[in-house]
């Protein structure tokens, strides 16, 4: 559904991906995994035309979308999550969920039932939802971030380091959110640094390494190849 | 875990420099409100050594950059350069005092020649105040800012635009405005951040070179970079001090491996 192919991205003259390849299909949660500073996020902002990649192509569901906008991106079925959250610490939960469906096209009656759908998966917000945003824990607006993206009703969802920050036992509650978007058969890109919470919720995983992809395997195998781990991940 | 201030102080250079520290930390601790950012860090570093300092996203590495180079007035705690206190003094001093750094994200002056850069760098050691002299009387910031560029390959660029270096050349000429200060102690913040590999490989080679008669200070989060360089290695975890030892020592500890893959 989603492939990047041989993508090179550059902020001014820094060279930062160096012919990325990634594909994603329908409904598959994919992961990506490296060290700080590797071209996770560049990777992610470019599929999002954010940056426009000097080199390469990005094709989703059989069309190009190299260097398409971020909004029209998100109207054919993309959303990210970034890194930072971005939520709006002032407006309440209920309001920074209605961004997402202040949309032409959406009856009433459509964005009830979206609400509707995430209260039911994550409960807490519908507790929260007169609550502001900036009052939620680390990883209820992490929640809410994603819950937000799911507003749009997207294919995919691309999610940046969403247990960044969080404490460790928190990093369960991730999980269980990723798992609840791979029911409902969204596909997610998700770019970690937590190799556990990764080989656990994705089928494959690609590592990269310096702005390229060092290696790409089936999560089972790397669950069992401490090696490749060690070598890309560790010190 | 052994007290770092020991290592410090006793432990005497494989190679047989001085075994003195020439920066020595104690109890540094700085809290941001609630947030507790470093927790009583102590170590101490030799001259002559290049000492890596790492650690996953929020260890407390630039905080640890920010309190050595007066950006961030600790909490509490001392910081000692060459037995003297430098705690909480302003960027200026201790840039006089000895310090230099540069930062993750490349910081030129983009418009001044590559030589201009370097000699604005040299002249804040000499001559400062000679503000009505033209900058040619200062033959000896000159000579010490070409010396600087030849260390660093960029001599055949003086009269280049900074603004038309390349990304790799730009992060270097970097490390030459902080060598012409003639610091002490070098800090180096991701100086292969966003590099390519090649020109990774040639950072690494030129801070080995540079490394004679200097002491380094390196963050970096590219491991081959780490084990290349550093003599010893210190691990930073929630702003403590995890680990300190050897490369070799620290990639076998399972605790510095398990904070990194989060098992």
């Amino acid at each position: 559904m989603l492939s990047v192919k041989n993508v090179h991205t550059y902020y001014g003259k820094s060279h930062i991906l160096h012919g990325v390849s990634i594909e994603v299909a329908r409904g598959e949660v994919v992961g990506l995994l490296g060290r700080n500073g590797v071209g996770k996020s560049t990777t992610l902002k470019t599929i999002m035309g954010l940056v426009r990649p000097a080199e390469g192509e990005i094709r989703f569901e059989d069309t190009s979308i190299t260097g398409a906008p971020p909004h029209q991106l998100a109207r054919i079925g993309i959303a990210w999550v970034p890194e930072d959250r971005r939520i709006f610490k002032l407006l309440t939960v209920l309001e920074n969920l209605r961004t997402g469906l202040d949309r032409r096209g959406v009856t009433e009656q459509r964005r009830e039932e979206l609400l509707e759908k995430v209260y039911r998966s994550f409960p807490v917000l519908r507790e929260r939802r007169n609550q502001a945003g900036g009052t939620l824990s680390g990883g209820e607006q992490q929640m809410l971030a994603i819950a937000r993206a799911m507003m749009l009703e997207p294919k995919i969802i691309l999610l940046d380091e969403p247990t960044e920050g969080l404490m460790p036992r928190m990093v369960g509650q991730i999980r269980e959110i990723i798992d609840v978007l791979h029911r409902e058969g969204v596909a997610i890109l998700l770019v970690e640094q937590n190799v556990p919470l990764t080989l656990g919720a994705s089928s494959r995983v690609y590592i990269m390494e310096k702005g390229m992809v060092r290696h790409h395997a089936p999560a089972s195998e790397l669950r069992d190849n401490d090696a490749v781990i060690h070598q890309y991940l560790g010190v | 875990m052994a007290d770092p201030r020991v290592a410090g102080t006793t432990a005497p250079a494989a190679d047989g420099r001085g075994a003195a520290p020439i920066l020595q930390t104690e109890g540094l601790t700085v809290r941001f409100g609630g947030l507790t950012a470093l927790n009583g860090v102590s170590l101490g570093v030799r001259r002559g050594e290049i000492r890596a300092i790492i650690g996953p996203n929020g260890a407390g590495k630039s905080t640890f950059f920010n309190c050595l180079t007066g950006v961030i007035r600790p909490t509490g705690g001392r910081i000692l350069l060459d037995g003297e206190d430098i705690t909480g003094l302003p960027p200026y001093r201790i840039s006089q005092n000895g310090i230099a750094r540069s930062y993750q994200i490349t910081n030129i002056l983009p418009g001044a020649t590559v030589l201009e850069n370097v000699r604005i760098a040299a002249q804040s050691r000499r001559h400062a105040w000679s503000l009505f002299r033209h900058h040619r009387a200062f033959a000896d910031v000159i000579d010490r800012s070409r010396a600087v560029l030849q260390d660093l390959a960029l001599l055949d660029k003086e009269a280049e635009l900074a603004a038309n270096l390349s990304h790799g050349e730009q992060r270097n000429l970097e490390i030459a405005i902080a060598l012409a200060t003639e610091p002490k102690l070098l800090c180096l913040d991701e100086p292969t951040a966003g590099m390519s590999v090649p020109e990774t490989h040639a950072t690494v080679e030129l801070v080995r070179r540079i490394a004679h008669n200097l002491t380094i200070l390196i963050v970096e989060h590219d491991m081959e970079v780490v084990m290349g360089l550093a003599g010893t290695i210190t691990v930073l975890h929630y702003g403590e001090i995890l680990a300190e030892g050897p490369p070799a020592e620290i990639q076998a500890n399972a605790r510095v491996q398990e904070v990194y893959l989060k098992t």
